[in-house]
C-alpha cells in the first residue's frame, strides 16, 4: 500500500486542444479538479462539453500529433503530462483504470473474455499463468457475472449489454487501481442494470479505497453516487462543490437549467424544461466571455464577466462568471 | 464451426442446380446446334433432321437437360467444334497453365500487399505511407493492359529477361526442367498481375488498420497499459486482416478463371485466352462448359470465403 497522502489526483489548469484543418481548437480549457481516494467525483454536462476528452487526457490516450495539452496532472507525486509512453503504460491499467461507455465496441470482438481481462495482469503483475487464471475468475465473480468458467471462454457478442459492461469493469479493476475513471458507465444500459452497475462500482471503490471520476450526463446517477460534483460546459468547469451543495443550492444558470430539465415526480405538468440552443462545436466556440451567455439571451450582457473566473461562494463551492447572481428563468417573475 | 461449414455446403446444392439450369437454357438459346458447321454442303435437310432426332434435340428441354447432366457427371462436356477434341481435354490442358499462373500471382499478391498495407496503416501519413499511396494511386490510374504491355516490351523484348509468349518451352525436358521453364514463363505476367492486383488490397488493408487504430477496443487495450507494438500485434493485426482473409476465397477462384487481358498480351495459353478464342470461333460447347465452370468457381469462391470467415471470426459461427 502506498502512502495514503499520495493517493490522489490533482488536475491543474488542464487544456486539451484538437487540431482541425491545421488549427488547434480547445475541447477542454483550464480545468482544475482534485480527487482523493475513497471519493467519487462526478463530472456532469451535456454531450460535447469535454467530459470524455478530459478523461482521455488524464489517461494520456490522445495522439500527440493531433492534440495540444497544457497544464499539470499530478498523480501520486508525478506529473502525468511529462511522462513518456512507456512510463504511462506502467500507470495505465495498473494505477488508473478506465471504464468505457458502449461496452460492445470497447471489447475486442475476436478475443475471448478471459483473455481480455487477463491482458492487464500480463503487463502489470508477475503472477504465474495459473495465478492469473484464478485472478480472472475472481474478478468475473466480483463483478457479478454468473457461470465465470463458461463466460471467460466466450466472446463479447455472446454476452448481454449488462454483462459486457461488467466485463469492462472487471478489466478496469483487474490490477486494483487507485483511481478509476468511469466514462458514462451506465448510458448503454437499462435502468435496473444501471442501478446494479452503480452499486457494483461503489462496492469496488470501498474495497480498493480507490478514487472514482464518474463522467455522466445523468443527474440521477450523480445524486445517487457522487461526493463531489463538477459541472462542465463548453470545456470549462462552470460550477463545483459537494453533491449536497450542488443539488441543494445550484447557482450557475447552466447547473440550474440542467436540474430543471430533470423529470420531477411532483411537478405540475409533464413538460420538461428545455435549454434553448446546443453546445457550440469546437470551431464555433466563443473564445472569451461567458460561454453559456448565448443560451440565456435574456440575461443582459452587464451581468456577465468579461473574463469569467471561478468565485468561491461558500467553502468548497465555486461558480464561474457573475451571471448567476441575479439569474432568473424567463418564466420566473 | 463444422456445423456452419456443413450448412454452408448444403446451401450450395440448390445454387449449383439453378446455375446448371441457367447455363443449359442459355446454351439452348444460342443460335445453331451441334451440327452447325460439321455438315457438308451436300447434306440434305432430311439427314440433318435424322441426326437431330438421334441426338434427342426434339425432346422436351428437361429431358435434354437431364441427358446433359448425366453426361456432365461422366465428364463428357461434348466435343469442341474448333479443335474436334473433347472439351474436357481442352479445358484440362489450359487449366494446368492457369493454375500455375493463378497460384503464383496469388502468393505474390498477398506477399506484397499485406506488409505494405500494414505498414502504411500503422505509419499513416509518414514518408513510407506516402510512397505506398503514390504507388497505389498511380497503379490504379493506369489500365492494367498498358502496364502489361510496357512490362512485356521492356523485360521481354528490350532486356530479354523473360519469354514473351507461351507457358512452357517446347525444348524443356525432365521434371525440373519443365518446372523451371514454367516459372520462367509465368514470372513476368504473374509479377505484373500481382503488382496491379496488390493495389486494392493495400488500400483496403491500410484503411482497416487506421480504423482499428481508432476503435474503442484498441483504446481499451491502451488503457490497460499494453505497449503500442503489442496493441498492434494482438489487437489491430487480426481484426484488420479479417476482411482481407475473407476476400481471399473470391480472389483465388477469380484468378483460376484466368485473366483474359494478361493471357492475351503474353499469349499465355490459359483459360482466359481459351474463352476469348472460343467466343470468336463460336465454339459453343467450349463456351458453355467454361461459363458453367466460371459459375462453379464463383460459388466455390463464396463458399471458401465463408469458410475462412467462419474460421477467423467467432461472430459468424452457428451455436
Amino acid at each position: 500500500m502506498a502512502d495514503e497522502e499520495n493517493h490522489f489526483l490533482k488536475i491543474e489548469d488542464v487544456s486539451t486542444a484538437f487540431k482541425i484543418q491545421g488549427k488547434y481548437y480547445p475541447a477542454v480549457s483550464d480545468v482544475s479538479l482534485d480527487i482523493h481516494n475513497d471519493e467519487i467525483v462526478a463530472i456532469v454536462g451535456e454531450s460535447g462539453c469535454g467530459k470524455s476528452t478530459l478523461a482521455t487526457t488524464i489517461m494520456g490516450l490522445h495522439d500527440p500529433a493531433e492534440t495540444k495539452i497544457g497544464g499539470k496532472i499530478e498523480f501520486e507525486g508525478q506529473d502525468l503530462l511529462t511522462l513518456n509512453e512507456d512510463q504511462m503504460n506502467k500507470i495505465r491499467g495498473a494505477k488508473i483504470g478506465m471504464i468505457f461507455q458502449d461496452p460492445l465496441s470497447a471489447l475486442n470482438p475476436l478475443k475471448r473474455i478471459g483473455d481480455q481481462i487477463q491482458e492487464g495482469l500480463d503487463y502489470h503483475t508477475k503472477m504465474t499463468e495459473a495465478e492469473k487464471k484464478a485472478r480472472v475468475l475472481e474478478l468475473v465473480n466480483q463483478v457479478g457475472i454468473p457461470h465465470p468458467e463458461r463466460v471467460i471462454r466466450q466472446f463479447p457478442h455472446e454476452l448481454s449489454g449488462g454483462m459486457r459492461q461488467r466485463v469492462v469493469i472487471a478489466i478496469a479493476i483487474a490490477c486494483k487501481p487507485d483511481l478509476m475513471i468511469a466514462d458514462e458507465p451506465t448510458t448503454a444500459l437499462d435502468v435496473t442494470i444501471q442501478a446494479q452497475i452503480l452499486d457494483l462500482l461503489k462496492d469496488i471503490q470501498k474495497e480498493n479505497h480507490a478514487g472514482i471520476i464518474l463522467i455522466t450526463h445523468d443527474l440521477g446517477v450523480v445524486a445517487e453516487t457522487a461526493d463531489e460534483v463538477a459541472v462542465m460546459y463548453a470545456g470549462q468547469v462552470v460550477e463545483k462543490g459537494s453533491a449536497k451543495q450542488i443539488f441543494d443550492n445550484p447557482l450557475h444558470p447552466y447547473t440550474r437549467s440542467l436540474l430543471r430539465s430533470m423529470p420531477q415526480k411532483d411537478s405540475e405538468n409533464d413538460d420538461l424544461y428545455v435549454i434553448e440552443g446546443s453546445v457550440p462545436s469546437l470551431q464555433k466556440m466563443p473564445q472569451d466571455g461567458c460561454k453559456f451567455a448565448p443560451r440565456i439571451p435574456w440575461v443582459p450582457e452587464s451581468e456577465h464577466e468579461a473574463h469569467p473566473t471561478m468565485h468561491e461562494v461558500e467553502p468548497g463551492h465555486r461558480v464561474r462568471c457573475t451571471c448567476y447572481k441575479n439569474f432568473k428563468f424567463q418564466d420566473e417573475a | 464451426m463444422w456445423k456452419t461449414v456443413l450448412r454452408r455446403v448444403l446451401i450450395m446444392i440448390p445454387e449449383v442446380i439453378v446455375l446448371s439450369v441457367l447455363v443449359f437454357l442459355l446454351a439452348k438459346a444460342m443460335p445453331g446446334d451441334p451440327f452447325t458447321g460439321s455438315i457438308g454442303p451436300h447434306t440434305s435437310a432430311a439427314q440433318i433432321h435424322q441426326l437431330k432426332v438421334q441426338a434427342g434435340l426434339y425432346n422436351p428441354w428437361y429431358q435434354q437437360y437431364w441427358n446433359w447432366v448425366v453426361h456432365l457427371f461422366h465428364g463428357n462436356l461434348g466435343t469442341s467444334f474448333q479443335y474436334q477434341e473433347p472439351v474436357t481435354r481442352i479445358i484440362g490442358e489450359r487449366a494446368i497453365n492457369t493454375v500455375w499462373l493463378a497460384l503464383f500471382t496469388m502468393v505474390l499478391t498477398y506477399a506484397i500487399a499485406i506488409p505494405m498495407g500494414l505498414y502504411a496503416g500503422r505509419h499513416q501519413n509518414h514518408i513510407g505511407d506516402n510512397i505506398i499511396r503514390v504507388y497505389t494511386f498511380v497503379t490504379m490510374a493506369i489500365p492494367p493492359f498498358v502496364i502489361l504491355l510496357i512490362a512485356l516490351w521492356i523485360f521481354g523484348y528490350v532486356l530479354g529477361w523473360a519469354p514473351t509468349t507461351g507457358s512452357v518451352s517446347a525444348t524443356a525436358s525432365g521434371t525440373m526442367g519443365t518446372v523451371l521453364s514454367r516459372l520462367q514463363h509465368i514470372i513476368l505476367p504473374g509479377l505484373v498481375a500481382s503488382l496491379t492486383g496488390t493495389v486494392n488490397i493495400v488500400q483496403y488493408l491500410r484503411s482497416e488498420v487506421i480504423d482499428a487504430k481508432h476503435s474503442d477496443y484498441v483504446r481499451t487495450a491502451r488503457s490497460k497499459g499494453v505497449p503500442t507494438t503489442n496493441v498492434f500485434r494482438h489487437h489491430i493485426l487480426r481484426n484488420s486482416l479479417l476482411p482481407i482473409a475473407a476476400f481471399a476465397g473470391y480472389s483465388i477462384t477469380g484468378l483460376l478463371g484466368g485473366s483474359v487481358v494478361t493471357e492475351m498480351i503474353f499469349s499465355y495459353p490459359g483459360m482466359g485466352l481459351l474463352f476469348l478464342n472460343s467466343i470468336s470461333y463460336r465454339d459453343y460447347t467450349v463456351i458453355t462448359a467454361l461459363v458453367l465452370l466460371y459459375g462453379l468457381l464463383n460459388l466455390l469462391g463464396t463458399l471458401l470465403s465463408d469458410i475462412i470467415l467462419t474460421a477467423v471470426d467467432p461472430r459468424v459461427r452457428v451455436q
